[in-house]
């Protein structure tokens, strides 16, 4: 196990086989009756509940999916002298991975919380791989005691859920009918507890701080797949075993997600390390998933079921896709990092000369993370607009007025995630090298180009054939919300997409692409055949002005300087000018994210000033001490009496 | 498929790639009549593409495939985009391969790689232009889906054809929605365009250039693909508008004499909404280049404003 040669050529390769193994067992039982199996483990009389259903095994597949890829490029990432022994990080990643799995086919609170929360410890120590830099430290504990705090709530729901019966099984809980009252605390819980996993606002502090301190495999399993498991415990809650969605907890969601969408994409964009610039994106990404979410409650809670399965089709895929666009953008990160050794955008550069494997495969990710067609982040976010645009049939005036409103904003959080994403791919791959060194940079080893080129496959794939996913997917809605699409035959076929008719709605990424690709090449072919293809190389021209260097670039602040302007009242920004004369001129400028000063410094000083208080009993005398005992107990004593 | 649809189809393709080019030069004809100037002749934007074409292409040494592969993908979706758009007929079948969203997203595209593009060099005028024109793009882009939307919810549909014939059997009323929608149509055109207030088409003063600093270092027949596809954008916006706004002569069906009358129709159409444009451009003066943000944001609130009107008013 301590062999580094072993762990990256034998186990990590067996590891993304067996996700490859999960991801075709999830697709298997999809469209299958819910399978239940009780292993006698833990506890005496506690043994845990298992249950294979079609939400299960559809976010098994994501995880099998997404891993697949994720582990083979670890095979290739994982050196020796960088923190933790390889050995002891592939237990870490592997009790990780199953922990995820086991989360998502749990079926009873004491099961899931005991995988919860492996999970949790587990992500913990691959997030402190490098646990002798301070900083990583902070971040790993910021991540601990964010994850705990929401495992607290998550149990509270649980606690709320079982309404009194002491049998905590989810089939139990699916038996009982809370009072409106009970549910949406059982609701608000929930959204709270796995709020703090998925990262919604305020509660997305620790994401920022958490992905660029882990080793980029684990920031892809984090953000691409463990993510999605507090997605997951949403969906379960509020759809299968919380009783009926009450319409205004899908306001609440619609409205924090669209406010993490947002805050996540304007503070994407003033990023400079790169990693955290990804992990902004994700916020973003959750946002949009529980505004789909939200969307799919408000739909159920008035029966309007056709366009409730929209949504939580659009809601699902989009979970999918960006599972394997995020991880494959923080893979290439961590390329990257190891060829460069450098995670700030301002030294980077021109990496697409070095790098080409790398570099294509990132932009692969970066197209469908701006959500461009033809591929996957696409096709999932037209899904989302078309169930956020037919909302005439609401019965709720106000409601109805607000939907257009949200997908006003929903558009607004897609344009910027396009700005994001040039400055991601154009700051580091294009341009050129605004440091020395990069010029050695060398590209990505064969494992890591074969885990890129996995998730490079799944997301042309998934952008692809839209139809497909949507039958693949439709079981769900079909269980949760009583209707699918696929199943009432409004899908299209395999070239149209259209999920409610084809007058109404219809996207092909098939013709779109085919179409685009053969203009392409009979523009190519024609210009040569009339014209000619003469190329000659010469320095730039860049009107003429004869001395140019690197450092003459759009620098990663300089490039998001304008949504700096737009947004600056969102920002906490502290800036230091130069003066006109200055001979050695310095300009700095630090974007802190604002939370941390409204919310979290806030709730420190009150407590800080609590215990201050408390602390005046603290004399440190053991007279006094004895005197305290003295009045507890005659105290106690009167009580007693009375 | 039918023979008709593939006809009526590569017919949209043709006058979109010849309609295109006549469009810009008739907009520069007016510009320059309106400006007591000699007016260049109509084609000479044709000419302007024949010269560069059969130029060499000059490249920077160290331009990696993005740089070159980008005029043609360009190129490709803006002819998509104007395929998709109707103009003589709303049948086509390439129209329900993209509704309005998926064209929206076409443009979306063609963005990205000239921006990445304009950065693939490291000069300091393309990042810049590649900066500002992401800066358009994300403001302008959500306006134009906002009238779009409008549209969508008046007719129930986002695909572009049902859309004109739903739009054309109405009322001839002015529809209270529209109208917004209208003006901010007008505003997104006038930025995605580089025109006149937002950006000028014909400066060449460094500091002010949007798209032309984009453009920058090509040359030979990559900047005749860009221009082209600059003309095309052009094109398909203004049919955009004149479907959306003005939808009446569009052939519904592919039959010869409907298609014949379609035409003079369009060109009516086009010859107005060309005037009007150099008439704008001449009017107004160009912004600084933060003010355009305000603009776009105008452009992004009446759009929304076009939908709350539809929905309270259920005009």
């Amino acid at each position: 196990m301590r062999n580094l040669a072993f762990v990256a050529r034998v186990l990590f390769p067996i590891s993304a086989a067996i996700s490859v193994a999960l991801a075709a067992v999830g697709l298997e039982a999809l469209p299958g009756t819910p399978e239940i199996a009780v292993l006698v483990i833990g506890l005496p009389d506690l043994p845990f509940h298992l249950r294979l259903d079609a939400l299960s095994s559809f976010f098994l597949m994501l995880l099998g999916l997404a891993s697949a890829g994720v582990s083979i490029f670890a095979g290739g990432y994982f050196r020796e002298g960088e923190g933790t022994a390889p050995g002891l990080i592939c237990l870490q990643y592997h009790i990780f991975l199953a922990a995820m799995a086991l989360v998502l086919v749990a079926d009873d609170a004491y099961a899931f919380m005991v995988s919860w929360e492996m999970m949790a410890l587990a992500s913990f120590f691959l997030v402190t791989t490098n646990h002798r830099i301070p900083e990583i430290q902070r971040a790993g504990y910021l991540y601990l005691l964010v994850a705990h705090i929401g495992a607290i709530s998550i149990l509270l729901c649980f606690g709320v859920l079982q309404a009194n019966t002491g049998d905590y099984t989810f089939g139990n809980m699916r038996e009982q009918h809370l009072s409106p009252f009970w549910a949406s605390c059982a609701f608000l819980l929930a959204l709270f507890g796995f709020g703090a996993k998925a990262g919604i606002l305020p509660l997305h502090i620790w994401l920022p701080e958490a992905h660029p301190a882990a080793p980029s495999p684990v920031s892809a399993l984090m953000s691409g797949v463990m993510l999605k498991t507090a997605i997951y415990g949403l969906v379960r809650v509020t759809f299968d075993i919380g009783g009926e969605p009450l319409w205004w907890w899908g306001v609440v969601a619609l409205a924090l997600g669209l406010a993490t969408a947002i805050f996540g994409v304007v503070f994407a964009a003033v990023q400079v390390d790169m990693k955290r610039l990804l992990a902004y994106s994700s916020i973003e990404n959750i946002g949009l998933i529980v505004v789909a979410f939200g969307l799919a409650i408000v739909f159920y809670a008035y029966a309007m079921r056709s366009l409730a399965a929209l949504a939580l089709t659009a809601m699902l895929y989009h979970c999918l896709n960006h599972a394997m666009f995020k991880s494959l953008l923080f893979l290439g990160t961590g390329s990257v990092l190891h060829a460069t050794h450098e995670r700030s955008l301002g030294k980077l550069g021109g990496l697409m000369r070095y790098m080409p494997w790398v570099g294509w495969a990132t932009l692969v990710g970066v197209i469908a993370c701006a959500g461009l067609p033809p591929s996957n982040g696409f096709a999932s976010e037209w899904l989302l607009l078309q169930s956020l645009l037919f909302t005439g049939g609401l019965p709720n005036p106000y409601l109805k007025m607000l939907v257009p409103v949200f997908a006003a904003g929903v558009v607004l959080v897609m344009a910027l995630s396009g700005y994001v994403m040039v400055k991601f791919f154009g700051v580091i791959f294009l341009g050129r090298p605004r440091e020395e060194r990069l010029a050695e940079a060398v590209d990505a080893g064969a494992l890591e180009r074969l885990g890129l080129a996995w998730l490079v496959a799944g997301c042309v794939l998934l952008g692809l054939f839209p139809t497909f996913v949507i039958e693949v997917i439709d079981p769900i809605p079909f269980a949760l919300v009583g209707r699918g699409l696929a199943q009432s035959g409004r899908v299209g076929d395999w070239l149209l997409l259209a999920p409610v008719s084809a007058e109404r709605a219809s996207y092909s990424p098939l013709l779109v692409t085919g179409a685009t690709i053969a203009i392409v090449l009979l523009t190519f072919v024609l210009v040569r055949r009339f014209y000619h293809g003469r190329l000659r190389r010469a320095p730039p021209w860049d009107c003429g002005y004869p001395q140019q260097t690197a450092r003459m670039q759009d620098t990663a602040e300089g490039f998001g300087q304008p949504i700096r302007q737009i947004f600056e009242p969102f920002y906490r920004m502290r800036r230091e000018l130069p003066s006109p004369f200055d001979a050695a001129p310095r300009y700095r400028v630090e974007v802190e994210d604002p939370m941390w000063a409204w919310i979290y410094l806030r709730i420190a000083a009150t407590i800080e000033s609590i215990s201050r208080v408390v602390g005046l009993l603290q004399r440190g005398r053991i007279a006094i001490y004895l005197l305290y005992s003295f009045v507890t107990l005659v105290a106690l004593l009167f009580l007693t009496q009375a | 498929m039918s023979f008709e649809g593939v006809a009526a189809q590569l017919l949209a393709m043709l006058l979109a790639l010849l309609g295109a080019p006549l469009l810009s030069g008739w907009v520069n004809q007016c510009r320059a009549w309106l400006q007591n100037r000699t007016a260049p002749p109509l084609l000479q934007p044709f000419r302007m593409l024949h010269k560069l074409f059969w130029k060499e292409s000059v490249i920077a040494h160290d331009a990696t495939p993005i740089y070159r592969l980008s005029p043609y993908i360009v190129f490709g979706c803006m002819l998509l985009a104007s395929m998709i758009v109707p103009t003589l007929s709303t049948n086509l079948p390439l129209a329900p391969a993209a509704d309005a969203i998926a064209l929206v997203g076409l443009f979306a595209l063609a963005r990205l790689f000239i921006s990445l593009a304009a950065m693939d060099i490291g000069t300091s005028f393309g990042t810049m232009g590649a900066r500002r024109e992401m800066l358009i793009g994300f403001l302008a882009e959500p306006a134009f889906l906002m009238v779009l939307f409008t549209a969508s919810l008046i007719s129930n549909s986002t695909s572009l054809a049902t859309i004109v014939s739903s739009l054309a059997h109405r009322e001839l009323t002015i529809l209270p929605s529209l109208a917004f929608a209208g003006v901010a149509f007008t505003m997104v055109s006038l930025a995605e365009n580089a025109r006149v207030p937002v950006d000028n088409p014909a400066t060449h003063l460094e500091l002010t250039m949007i798209h032309e600093a984009l453009v920058l270092e090509y040359s030979g027949r990559h900047l005749a693909l860009l221009e082209w596809a600059a003309s095309l954008k052009l094109f398909a916006y203004s049919c955009a508008g004149l479907a959306l706004f003005l939808p009446w002569g569009i052939a519904e069906a592919n039959d010869h004499t409907a298609l014949l009358l379609a035409l003079p129709v369009l060109a009516a159409k086009l010859a107005v909404g060309g005037f009007l444009l150099a008439l704008i451009e001449t009017l107004s003066a160009k912004m600084r280049i933060f003010r355009v943000p305000e603009f776009l944001a105008t452009a992004f609130l009446l759009g929304v404003l076009a939908l709350l009107v539809h929905l309270l008013l259920g005009a």
